[in-house]
């Protein structure tokens, strides 16, 4: 079953309190950050606290991600000294410019695997970008190592350098948005979506999320708990989504039968592209639990 | 009118005191109007001092309190320095509770004016001393119900009740409200207070607002009244309450929440004309907003609220889901202007809410009630009163009573406060007994009390996966480690009781 990514909560790498609370919601997944959450002089802190945690604590089968620092930096590979011999996380390259910034991670990370008898390959990576040279180049760095997982877009950094802000509508992200999922599905991996800072803006949060669903992201970033219900409901599959899709692989099974590649269904014809978004839906609907 | 001989009675002797007859003369009508009796014949005595002397007070007297102004009183201070000030000695403070603003206290009981108290909670300063070591004689503890229940018994006798009263008539019908005026400082119900002035010999109100005659509603009856003393000032009022007890934002204290909410769906309870108590808690409180989605969604409507009453059980009950509410304290304001304005938002007294005295008690009326915790054990045995480092800081409140009433007691509780587990081998105290504690609902998971199997089984049934206690204790342990334990001396500065008043735990000195 794929692994779902439709919410990924940001934790600070330095607050304990978090740290220890991460596994109860009901989120897809935790990014612990130790990049730009973190004073400097908290990383050393922030790091041990992050690899301790991930040692001891039960997230309860949720994908575990770290954000680490810079890898051309000491700090960075630091992050990834502790955090690729942990096993468990899959690592978070931030500022991602070009496809090099992604190799020069990809080879720190292969020699600490070589270091530590830990399996070359198994540690997996996801990218965000954040700059207008990262969103010009998706397309190579998504294409750019096997071990990506995914491409994310980092908003914040990003307006910034079109020198924009964030607008409720979100159009300036609109481009950027697009370069990043086209990427994404291009390659094969996942594409999620920024975070969402106004945490009491819960309409204006839903309106985002109804939005990059329709884009086809994957998912989004999350930066409280309760974003994490908004999500799910948005990318829950509906009764009627599902009993749609249901119908239409009845009817393309009866197709088959009959040896065709299309058959009308209520008057609608069903072919090829259909049926994939049909076993889309359900195989989302069978990963959260709406269907058995 | 015959003449009326008394002899001509027959069997005179059996009648009872038939021995004056009636004689016009002796009558005295008034006809003064209403107003110029209430200025010229009333309670109202001129001074504090004054009505201490009137009441009869003498050294090693018991006086009571109520503690309907929170943290924001000022009665049990002003009394008492009065007291002091009189030169009174190894007098018994009882009172329905304390609180951080009772610090002033600590002094009284080093001069020797207060020799013992008796208290349902103790906080801040005043707690912390008698932690360690303040008193020579233990603090007694009661839960509101067991208060009542010693009141009325006897076991408590009161002597003087000092009872502050935001509305007081010149004859003594007070209440925590007055329908007369607007504004003015609120408290709502008089619950606690109710059985003071009921029972103690005498009873003093200390009020700021003197309202015409007749003060209706009233929460307390001018024939349990005394004496009436004006004060410039009662309380605080931002101490006493505040606008309404909002929303917890708190993911946390959400998620357990949103969890106790299905446990009580669960829980087999969750039927047309239920009855339920919440508590004040961030956790508890936010149950109220999670059950009204399932209550307008299955269109079930409880019967009665009951308890300490917030705005969220208001809205409910505006809203029609809830059918009554039951008042023994008004958390907030929105509470008490519901208890004021609402015909079915009903005060009652702390006997009436959970005396042991009375089969028909309101908390044996409960489905389900909402507790908090600052521990549970594996025993299930609940601890409201000694934080993790053996020093009181909590009040009992009516755990116990509505644990052992309700049929159905969950207590919500974070596994961890920071690094303090929360459920452990062994709680500090036991205040409520595990034998009442039904379900604990924790942000890591859900234990139900091996003891009750059908409920078990609902809840399981019902799709909530459920651990052991043990579980969770294991998992708290994993995340915090094991502290290391509280040194005490052998002093007991504390005995907790039970709602019958028997002994059920011990609260030691401190150490250093």
């Amino acid at each position: 079953m794929k692994q779902l990514r439709r919410t990924m909560l940001f934790v600070p790498g330095n607050n304990p309190g978090m740290i220890k609370d991460a596994g109860i919601y009901g989120q897809d997944a935790i990014m612990f950050d130790l990049e730009d959450s973190v004073s400097l002089t908290e990383k050393d802190a922030a790091r041990f606290l992050v690899y301790e945690a991930l040692l001891t604590q039960d997230y309860n089968g949720k994908e575990l991600v770290v954000r680490v620092n810079d890898p051309t930096t000491k700090c960075g590979v630091d992050d990834l000294e502790a955090m690729v011999r942990t096993q468990k996380v899959v690592i978070r390259l931030p500022k991602t410019e070009s496809a090099e910034d992604v190799l020069v991670c990809e080879r720190e990370i292969a020699r600490i695997e070589r270091e530590n008898g830990i399996e070359e390959g198994s540690t997996r990576m996801m990218a965000a970008i954040e700059s207008a040279a990262g969103v010009l180049n998706a397309k190579e760095i998504a294409f750019s190592s096997k071990r990506l997982i995914g491409i994310a877009l980092g908003a914040e950094d990003y307006v910034t350098d079109l020198k924009t802000k964030r607008s409720p509508e979100g159009i300036e992200l609109l481009f950027g948005r697009s370069m990043i999922l086209l990427a994404a599905r291009a390659a094969g991996i996942d594409a999620i979506d920024t975070v969402y800072s106004d945490v009491n803006n819960e309409e204006g949060f839903r309106k985002e999320v109804e939005l990059i669903h329709q884009l086809g992201f994957d998912g989004k970033s999350i930066i409280n708990p309760r974003q994490i219900q908004t999500v799910h409901d948005v990318y829950t599959p509906t009764q009627k989504e599902i009993d749609k899709a249901l119908a239409v692989m009845d009817a393309i099974e009866e197709a088959h039968k009959k040896g065709s590649g299309v058959i009308s269904l209520n008057g609608k014809m069903v072919d090829k592209p259909i049926v994939a978004r049909a076993q889309r839906t359900l195989d989302l609907a069978r990963a959260v639990g709406v269907l058995k | 009118m015959s003449e009326i001989r008394l002899e001509q009675i027959p069997h005179l002797d059996e009648l009872g005191h038939l021995d004056r007859v009636f004689h016009p003369e002796d009558i005295l009508k008034n006809s003064r109007t209403l107003r110029e009796r209430e200025k010229l014949n009333n309670k109202i005595v001129p001074s504090l001092e004054e009505a201490i002397r009137l009441s009869g007070l003498k050294n090693g007297m018991t006086v009571s309190f109520h503690h309907h102004f929170r943290n924001g009183d000022y009665i049990v201070n002003m009394v008492m320095d009065k007291l002091a000030e009189m030169g009174f000695k190894d007098l018994v403070l009882a009172a329905s509770s304390l609180s951080d603003c009772h610090a002033p206290l600590i002094e009284h009981i080093k001069n020797g004016v207060i020799r013992r108290i008796e208290t349902s909670g103790l906080r801040g300063k005043l707690a912390d001393e008698i932690s360690h070591g303040l008193m020579d004689v233990p603090v007694i503890f009661r839960s509101h119900g067991g208060r009542a229940y010693a009141i009325e018994t006897g076991e408590l006798p009161i002597d003087v009740a000092f009872l502050g009263a935001p509305s007081c008539d010149p004859y003594g019908n007070a209440n925590g409200y007055s329908r007369d005026e607007e504004g003015g400082v609120m408290c709502g119900s008089m619950g606690y207070a109710k059985c003071d002035a009921q029972y103690a010999k005498k009873t003093v109100i200390l009020t700021n607002h003197i309202v015409p005659y007749p003060n209706a509603p009233f929460g307390i009856p001018e024939s349990d009244v005394d004496y009436i003393v004006e004060v410039p000032a009662i309380g605080d009022p931002a101490g006493i309450m505040s606008g309404a007890t909002r929303f917890t934002k708190n993911p946390k204290e959400l998620l357990i929440a949103e969890t106790a909410a299905n446990v009580i769906e669960g829980s087999g309870r969750f039927k047309d004309g239920f009855s339920i108590q919440m508590g004040s808690g961030g956790a508890s409180l936010a149950v109220a907003r999670f059950l009204r989605e399932k209550m307008l969604r299955d269109h079930i409507k409880a019967s009665f609220a009951l308890g300490g009453i917030t705005g969220s059980i208001v809205d409910l009950h505006e809203e029609g889901l809830i059918q009554k509410i039951l008042d023994v304290q008004s958390f907030d304001l929105r509470a008490a202007e519901s208890l004021k304005n609402n015909r079915f938002h009903q005060q009652i007294s702390a006997s009436y809410y959970a005396s042991p005295s009375n089969e028909g008690t309101a908390v044996n009326q409960l489905d389900i009630v909402v507790l908090s915790a600052l521990e549970v054990d594996c025993d299930y045995n609940v601890n409201v009163l000694t934080g993790s480092d053996g020093v009181i800081r909590g009040a009992i409140g009516g755990h116990p009573d509505t644990a052992y009433g309700a049929s159905v007691a969950i207590v919500v509780c974070p596994l961890t406060r920071g690094r303090i587990p929360c459920v452990v081998d062994k709680v500090n105290t036991v205040v409520t007994p595990g034998k009442t504690v039904d379900v604990i609902v924790t942000d890591h998971g859900v234990a139900v009390n091996p003891r009750r199997k059908n409920l078990l089984k609902n809840i399981q049934d019902f799709g909530i996966p459920v651990c052991t206690i043990e579980e969770l204790c294991e998992k708290a342990r994993k995340i915090v480690g094991t502290p290391t334990p509280i040194e005490y001396t052998d002093k007991v500065v504390g005995v907790v009781t039970y709602r019958d008043g028997s002994v059920i735990d011990l609260i030691r000195q401190v150490k250093g």
